[in-house]
Parts: C-alpha cells; sequence; structure tokens
C-alpha cells in the first residue's frame, strides 16, 4: 500500500518532526523516521495543520453550475488546504429535501478531492414558513446535522424556536444567518460614513446583531445550540461574548474577508466589495480579531460564495453579493492573525480544523496529527509573499477582492485520508 | 478638472470657480440672436438615460447643440435595456460608434463611476445624476444662481460664496442634490446647514462638512439662500413622516415662514415642485423664489462643463489658465 | 496675440516704446477718421486681452477728434478658434457688444500683433454669429508678417520684418504696467 513520509515540517507550528502516512492514516510522528519504500514529501520550515474543515461553503450545484460545481469546488477546496466543506442549501432547487442532499453528498465522494457534508435548509425553499424534513435528511446517506437557510434569515422567531427544539432529537444545529428582513430591505453596504457619502442604501450594524440576541436567547430558552453565522459587527461580538458568559450553547464564525477589508473599498463602486453580510468599519474589524483569539469567535469560515463575471462586471446595485474564499481563506488569516501575533498555528488549527468540525458533527475531520488519526492534512509554505492571481484559482468563479493583493503562506500539499489531493500547490 | 465630471466633491475650489466664470460667458450667447457656438463641431455627445428625466436631458441636450456638438439620445425605456442588457454592453455599443462624451443619468448609486473607471469605455463620462449619489451639474447651477443673486453676475466672477450661509430643507437620504450641494458649497466656502426630520438624514451624516438641524423655523433667520428639496409623497408610506399635512407644517415653506428670512434671502427649488406639501404656490411663484432662473442656468452650467472637458485635446486644468493674462 | 505664448528670451529688445505707441495710435485714428468719412457709423471692437486695451486707447482718441462718443467693445474669439483641439481649452474672455450693436455699423476689429491672421478669421466667424456689419477693417499696433491666410489690416501701427524664430510682445500699461514692444528671440521648451 501507499507510503508518503512528510519530512521536517513544524507539526501545527512546533518543532520539526517526521509524518508518516500508511494507507490513508497518520501511522508515526516523530524525528528520524524511515522513509523506505515511502514517498518523500521535504517539508522543512514549512508548517503542517489537520486539514482544513469549511463549515459554510456555496458550491452551488445543482442549478448554479455556471458560477461553481461540485467538482470545481471541492478542487478549489483542496487547493486551499480544506479536506472536508460544508455546503450551502441555497441550490436550485433548494437543499431542502433528502434527495438533494445525497446527490450533493455523493458528488463530492465520487469526485474525491474534499469530503462535501451538505447543508440542509430549515424552512422549505428556504421561504422561513414551513419547516423542511430536517430529519430525513440527517437520516439519509448525507447524514445532514447542520441546517441553515444562509442567503436568508430564519427570521419568524416562533420557526426559529421550532427549528432549534426539532434539530435536538438528533444533535443538529441551526446555523444563522443573523439579518432581519425589514431593516435591509434595499440595502447595499454597511450603514455609515460610507454609505451615507456614497448614496448606497444602508445595511445597519443593528440589523445582524438583534437576530443574534434573539437566537441566542432562545436557545438558552429551549436548551439548544445555535450556530452564528459570518458574524461581521463588533456589536456581535458582544452578543455572543456576553451569551456565553451566561452558558447558552452558542458558537459564532468570521469570514476572512470581514477580518481584513472595510467598506471604505466600497467607494470604489467595484461590486468585487459586495457582499452578504457587508463589508463593515475598521473598528468591526479590530473586534473580530479580538474576538476571533479569545475564543469569543469560534470558527473562521469563508462564505465561499462564486459568482460569474457578468454578475459582478456591472454596476453596484445590480450586482450579485458574495466573495470567493476557500483559495485565500488561509492566507488571510496568516495575514490578519498569525503574522500580527494574535493566534499561533495550532490556535489556527482549533478555529479551522478541530472546532468546525465538532460544530459540523464531520467524523474523521478534524482530529489531531497524530498516529492512529486519518490522515487529513494540510503543509503550508508560511514563509512565501505574493500577489493573488485569480487566473490560477481552481475555482469555476474569479470573484476575489484580493486581485493582486500580496498575502503571505501558500498551501503546497493537502492530503485527503492519505491520497494527496494537491501536490507542490498543483491539483491532482 | 478631471477627465470626467463624476461628482461635486472632485472639483476643488478654483475649478469650481472656472465653471461659474465660464458659464457667465455662456450666459452671454443666450442673449445673441443667433444662440449656437461652433465649439464642439464633429463631436459626438449621448444622452444616456436609464432614468426619465425631460428636464435634465433638455438642458443638456440644449446645451450640447448650442456647442454645435452632434447629439444622440439614448433612452433607456423600450431600449434592449430593459430587455436585460447591461450597462457594460450599452457603453460599449456607444463607444463603437465613436461617441467622445456619455452624459448618464441612472437609477443606481454608482453607475456613473463604473462606466468611467471600469475600462469600459474611452468617452469622457458626464453625471447627470446616479442614483442617491450625486448630481453635479445641479449643484454647480445652483452655485451660480447663487453667485449671481447673492454677489452678483459681474461681481461674481472669479469668486467663491464664502461665508453665505445655505440652508438645504427636505429629503436629504434619498437625495443626489443635497449631497452634490454640501461638497460644492463647502468647497466654495459657503456654510450649510441641513434641515430635516431625523429620519430623511442618512446615518453618518455627521462627517459631512455642514449642520444639521431639525428646526426650519431657528435656522431661516440665519439663511441667504434657502433651498427646497423634493419630497416624495411615497416617503409617507414608508413611515419617513405621519402625513403630509404634518411635513408641511414643521418643513414646508411658506410666505410666514419666508418672511423670516433676511429681506434679500431666496428660496430655490431644484424642481420639479411639489406645490402645497414642501413649498406654497405663493412662496414658489414669489420674486424671491430663483427655480425659473435656476432652469436658465442649467444651460449654461452644462454648456461650460461640456467645453471645459471636450473643448480642447484635453480637460482645463487650472495651471493653463496663465496663458493669455 | 497668435501664438504669444511663446517664451521670451532675456536678450528681448524694444522696438516701440511708449510715446511710440501714443503715437501711432493717434495717426490710426485720424486714418479712421479719414477713411470712415468722420467715423460716424464706428464701432471698435477689441479682441481680449491687449486688444481691447488698444481699442479704449483708440476710441479716446477718436472721441477727442469727433468731439463724439464712440461705441467700444470686445469681442473674444477662444469658442471659434481652429486649434481649440491642439491645447487644452481657454479660459473664456468677456465679449462685450455695445448697445446699439454692430447691424449697419463700421466694425473696426483692434489687436496688437497680425502674425498668421488666424485671429482674425475667428473674429470674423464670431461676427457672423452677432450681427451684420455694413464692413469690417482691422487696426493692428504690429504687424509681424507670416500670415497664413488671406487677411490684411487697414491700419497698422508699425511694420515689423520678423522671423519665425522672434517673438513679439506686446506690453500695455493696463495689463502689464508699462508699454512697449519686445523683439526676442524664440526661448526653446523647457
Amino acid at each position: 500500500m501507499s507510503k508518503t513520509l512528510i519530512r521536517g515540517a513544524q507539526v501545527l507550528g512546533g518543532e520539526p518532526q517526521d509524518v508518516l502516512i500508511e494507507d490513508g492514516t497518520v501511522a508515526q510522528v516523530g524525528t528520524g523516521l524511515s522513509a523506505e519504500g515511502a514517498e518523500v514529501v521535504e517539508a522543512a520550515g514549512k508548517v503542517l495543520l489537520p486539514g482544513l474543515v469549511d463549515l459554510h461553503t456555496h458550491l452551488r450545484e445543482p442549478g448554479r453550475e455556471d458560477s461553481e460545481t461540485v467538482l470545481t469546488g471541492t478542487r478549489a477546496a483542496a487547493s486551499g488546504g480544506y479536506t472536508a466543506v460544508f455546503a450551502m442549501a441555497n441550490t436550485f432547487p433548494v437543499a431542502d429535501t433528502a434527495g438533494v442532499v445525497e446527490q450533493v453528498y455523493r458528488l463530492g465522494q465520487e469526485h474525491g478531492y474534499c469530503d462535501v457534508q451538505p447543508v440542509g435548509a430549515v424552512t422549505v425553499g428556504l421561504e422561513g414558513r414551513k419547516l423542511a424534513e430536517l430529519g430525513a435528511m440527517h437520516e439519509s446517506a448525507a447524514g445532514v446535522t447542520v441546517f441553515s437557510d444562509d442567503g436568508k434569515c430564519v427570521d419568524d422567531a416562533v420557526i426559529m424556536r421550532r427549528a432549534l427544539e426539532y434539530v435536538k432529537a438528533f444533535g443538529g444545529v441551526v446555523a444563522q444567518h443573523a439579518q432581519e428582513p425589514r431593516l435591509t430591505e434595499g440595502a447595499q453596504m454597511n450603514e455609515g460614513v460610507v454609505s451615507a457619502e456614497l448614496g448606497l442604501g444602508g445595511w445597519p450594524a443593528v440589523a445582524e446583531e438583534s437576530v443574534i440576541a434573539r437566537d441566542v436567547l432562545l436557545a438558552e430558552h429551549v436548551g439548544s445550540r445555535v450556530h452564528i453565522c459570518h458574524l461581521s459587527t463588533a456589536g456581535s461580538v458582544e452578543i455572543v461574548r456576553w451569551a456565553k458568559s451566561r452558558g447558552i450553547d452558542v458558537t459564532a464564525e468570521v469570514t476572512p474577508h470581514h477580518l481584513l477589508l472595510t467598506d471604505e473599498l466600497v467607494r470604489t463602486y467595484d461590486p468585487v466589495y459586495k457582499v452578504n453580510p457587508p463589508l463593515r468599519t475598521e473598528r468591526d474589524v479590530r473586534a473580530l480579531r479580538e474576538a476571533l483569539a479569545d475564543g469569543t469567535i469560534d470558527i473562521v469560515a469563508t462564505d465561499h460564495a462564486p459568482h460569474p463575471h457578468e454578475d459582478k462586471d456591472c454596476e453596484w446595485a445590480a450586482a450579485a453579493m458574495g466573495m470567493v474564499g476557500l483559495e485565500t481563506a488561509l492566507s488571510v488569516v496568516q495575514e490578519t492573525m498569525v503574522d500580527t501575533g494574535l493566534l499561533t498555528w495550532a490556535q489556527v488549527a482549533e478555529r479551522m480544523s478541530f472546532k468546525p468540525a465538532e460544530i459540523g458533527r464531520a467524523s474523521g475531520h478534524g482530529r489531531p496529527v497524530s498516529a492512529g488519526e486519518p490522515a487529513n492534512l494540510t503543509l503550508v509554505d508560511t514563509a512565501y509573499r505574493g500577489p493573488v492571481d485569480p487566473a490560477g484559482f481552481a475555482s469555476r468563479s474569479r470573484n476575489t477582492p484580493y486581485r493582486g493583493r500580496a498575502l503571505p503562506g501558500r498551501v503546497t500539499h493537502t492530503w485527503l485520508r492519505g491520497k494527496a489531493t494537491l501536490v507542490d500547490g498543483k491539483l491532482t | 478638472m478631471q477627465r470626467h465630471l463624476i461628482s461635486a466633491a472632485d472639483l476643488s475650489r478654483d475649478d469650481a470657480v472656472l465653471i461659474l466664470d465660464t458659464a457667465e460667458e455662456m450666459a452671454r450667447v443666450a442673449d445673441r440672436p443667433i444662440k449656437k457656438l461652433p465649439t464642439l463641431r464633429g463631436r459626438t455627445v449621448v444622452n444616456l438615460f436609464f432614468e426619465d428625466s425631460t428636464r435634465t436631458r433638455i438642458s443638456f441636450e440644449a446645451a450640447e447643440k448650442r456647442l454645435s456638438a452632434d447629439v444622440i439620445n439614448f433612452s433607456a425605456k423600450g431600449s434592449s435595456v430593459s430587455k436585460g442588457e447591461s450597462l457594460k454592453d450599452t457603453a460599449q455599443t456607444l463607444e463603437a460608434m465613436g461617441v467622445d462624451a456619455v452624459v448618464i443619468r441612472h437609477g443606481a448609486s454608482g453607475a456613473p463611476y463604473r462606466l468611467a473607471n471600469s475600462g469600459w469605455i474611452d468617452a469622457a463620462v458626464i453625471n447627470a445624476g446616479d442614483g442617491t449619489h450625486q448630481h453635479p451639474t445641479q449643484a454647480l447651477l445652483d452655485a451660480f444662481t447663487m453667485r449671481r443673486r447673492l454677489v452678483g453676475r459681474d461681481a461674481g466672477l472669479g469668486r467663491d460664496l464664502a461665508g453665505r450661509r445655505i440652508t438645504l430643507v427636505g429629503d436629504v437620504l434619498h437625495s443626489r442634490v443635497a449631497r452634490s450641494n454640501v461638497d460644492l458649497l463647502h468647497t466654495l466656502g459657503a456654510e450649510v446647514t441641513l434641515v430635516a426630520p431625523p429620519t430623511l438624514v442618512p446615518v453618518g451624516v455627521g462627517s459631512w462638512p455642514c449642520e444639521i438641524s431639525y428646526d426650519l423655523d431657528s435656522v431661516l433667520p440665519k439663511s441667504d439662500a434657502v433651498m427646497m428639496l423634493r419630497v416624495q409623497r411615497e416617503r409617507m408610506n414608508a413611515a419617513f413622516f405621519p402625513t403630509e399635512r404634518e411635513y408641511s407644517r414643521r418643513y414646508g415653506l411658506d410666505a410666514d415662514r419666508m418672511a423670516r428670512m433676511p429681506g434679500d434671502a431666496i428660496v430655490m427649488h431644484p424642481g420639479p415642485m411639489v406645490r402645497g406639501m414642501e413649498i406654497t404656490a405663493e412662496v414658489a411663484d414669489s420674486e424671491r423664489c430663483t427655480a425659473v432662473e435656476q432652469v436658465a442656468n442649467g444651460v449654461s452650467i452644462r454648456m461650460a462643463v461640456l467645453y471645459l472637458l471636450l473643448g480642447g485635446n484635453e480637460p482645463a486644468v487650472t495651471h493653463t489658465r496663465t496663458e493669455e493674462k | 496675440m497668435d501664438r504669444q505664448q511663446d517664451t521670451q528670451g532675456p536678450d528681448a529688445r524694444p522696438v516701440l516704446e511708449g510715446p511710440d505707441i501714443a503715437r501711432v495710435l493717434t495717426r490710426i485714428a485720424h486714418e479712421i477718421v479719414e477713411r470712415a468719412k468722420g467715423a460716424d457709423d464706428v464701432v471698435l471692437l477689441g479682441i481680449p486681452t491687449r486688444g481691447v486695451f488698444l481699442a479704449r486707447r483708440l476710441a479716446v482718441k477718436l472721441e477727442e477728434i469727433t468731439e463724439r462718443a464712440i461705441p467700444v467693445g470686445s469681442l473674444d474669439i477662444t469658442m471659434y478658434r481652429d486649434d481649440l483641439r491642439m491645447h487644452p481649452p481657454r479660459a473664456l474672455a468677456r465679449t462685450e457688444i455695445p448697445g446699439d450693436g454692430i447691424d449697419g455699423r463700421l466694425v473696426v476689429l483692434v489687436d496688437d500683433v497680425l502674425f498668421s491672421g488666424r485671429t482674425i478669421r475667428a473674429a470674423l466667424d464670431a461676427l457672423n454669429d452677432i450681427g451684420r456689419p455694413r464692413a469690417v477693417q482691422l487696426a493692428v499696433l504690429v504687424d509681424r508678417g507670416h500670415r497664413e491666410l488671406p487677411i490684411r489690416a487697414d491700419y497698422v501701427g508699425k511694420n515689423l520684418p520678423t522671423s519665425l524664430r522672434e517673438t513679439v510682445k506686446v506690453l500695455l500699461a493696463e495689463e502689464d504696467g508699462r508699454d512697449t514692444v519686445l523683439l526676442g528671440a524664440k526661448q526653446t521648451a523647457q
């Protein structure tokens, strides 16, 4: 059977060690391991992480294969160092039945670049009125545990309460896209100084914060757990911090772009910066970084949202919201959190692998790099720094806000259960 | 001046004064038997209107024709745009026809900025109003009207509006006219006060170079010019204010209120006026109301902008003004 | 005023001084009265900038001779230039037509230097849009030759043969603080 020896890697950023992979499993971790019969990967100076897990990806298949497919999306994931992604339910048709989630799950397995865990819709058609068959989706081959109407908010307090209660039966979690719909009618960007000047519809922070406040209280009341998608404001951080201090079972994610970019960029009117939730202010960015560092925010999730060129090459109001992120996420986290001294690589592993796998109950992922564990691994050249070139993306879409921006870190290798999906920066 | 005119905020004080001075000369053309200049002969200007605005389009068209430009009017209604053609495709179609300038009115804030900066076309872009963002030629014609009335036609040449107290009243939140005027009037040295119900002032207005007041009566005696902004009735349904009657009572300009203004202060309105709601007929028809003058001044200002952007081999910049002195 | 923007070297020398300028203007005024048979219907239009000052000075002299008010105005030709596309747009100068207009009158255009003739061509076009004079004549302080169009002056202060490498610069008290005409070598571009 196949053997791979990763030699001299800094495991989770620690001292150099050798890691031997055998039959899809980490066989040995130590120094001076024998390379006999093994393919050797020289990893001196590089950091070895557990395969990254993204709790928030849009793969677009079925329905919008012009922007992404399960194949192109999982190749992008492997390029970015991911071994598992959770595929959001806002496809056409919506992933609100066992049939759709099984299809997406199987496509991921067939392609073999990255495990795909479908997210099930909370309500039928994401319409917020009638619960989807959450149990059936859980019992399907896809084994759905995360439910979200992402793209839309589960706005109705009663529906939200019922969903939170109902998923307790099988350990599921509701991931809320917190956006009060009435407060965000016609909203185009963060409401503040810049929106006032640009004359673009304001998206107030309170539209996010009020929903989060309600939902943590609902979770407390019914004794369920709730996950908050893409936190974007300093106020949201305060609410989650307060909820955790009360012992409420809440977890939260932040996207790489909300850790780096601000609404000042909207002054270009370039829709590549149009995203939901919108880019916020410098003060929010600081609060999000601190919260990710102190654990108030549990994980980084990409909200990878591919869109075809024509949906972004237009006037701001007509453009689609979202950014691709799988292939730049780790670089942005290194730039904003590691190189700034806010996180160690071990803490990055916690926030981009262990914890998201735990929230999503992704078995076999987010495991320590130690003997006997599945060989889901990511090797990163952290000394690299260079400009982002979308032409090199594996994703079908190019809507990245980082075009030409110099970022640190490059994933050189990714292994999914011992099989290399990325070698020297090239997909297999 | 830059190659395009997208925002009043892009104009320096000297650029703005140059435009006003040039417009003053353009205005004299209107008094001649032949109201036409050969300056833009052989240049093609397209008026690309994605929103209906007969007033603004006619004003630009008159300015273009007085300068002898070839004019193409393009209205989105009934065209391929209403069938889903993108701004980019429309722009590139026009570019292929050899257009030198595009005058664009668009419902989306930032559309002219995109058109000018996306590399879609080479033509000069003049913003004729975009969403709730900017309407720079409106601000220029307003400033021109103020300078004529408050400083003087000839006395105003070369001068700005330093120290003049200008009050804008009404729906600031949805007004591109308000944004453009605040930027330009500030550049020209005026002291600007915005008066509106708090619901119609944008969050973030604190960074604007102006004062905010919710009380019209206290501001009127300290105003050299009061500009009434249009308030659309449909705002009422979105709970920006309770009733038309209440709006008029607190923010409408009637004869009693006008009497509280200084004797030589003027009343301005960018039009079209909603009589009865933001302004009474008595005020609108009074000597002090400049609404009709503003329309005439609009043509002169647009001639000046077109000349300064298109009249030479490159746009006018302030440091080229020395040669005939 | 054609090509006056060429910078003049430091070695420029005066070819007309203040008293000379006053004298030739007096002579031109007399010539106008003589040729226009009393100058009853003369309107003087100066071409900005210095042609306007010359026109006003001529008007004063004509009024002394005829003891009548002589209408004087200015005619900006910027918008009629044939070289607009070769430079950034210029700031406009004032066009001021005297109250009774120019229809049926004898218009005397006044400029400081006659060179290529293109300014006068533009001035004739501009006049065309303003009215229909009985006749148009041209008075210039200096004719330096090198015409590019079939245009000649009716009244010339001084004929000044020049080479194209030379520049002629008219300075007038109203604008420049002193009266003089300088002939110098063209300064090559900085």
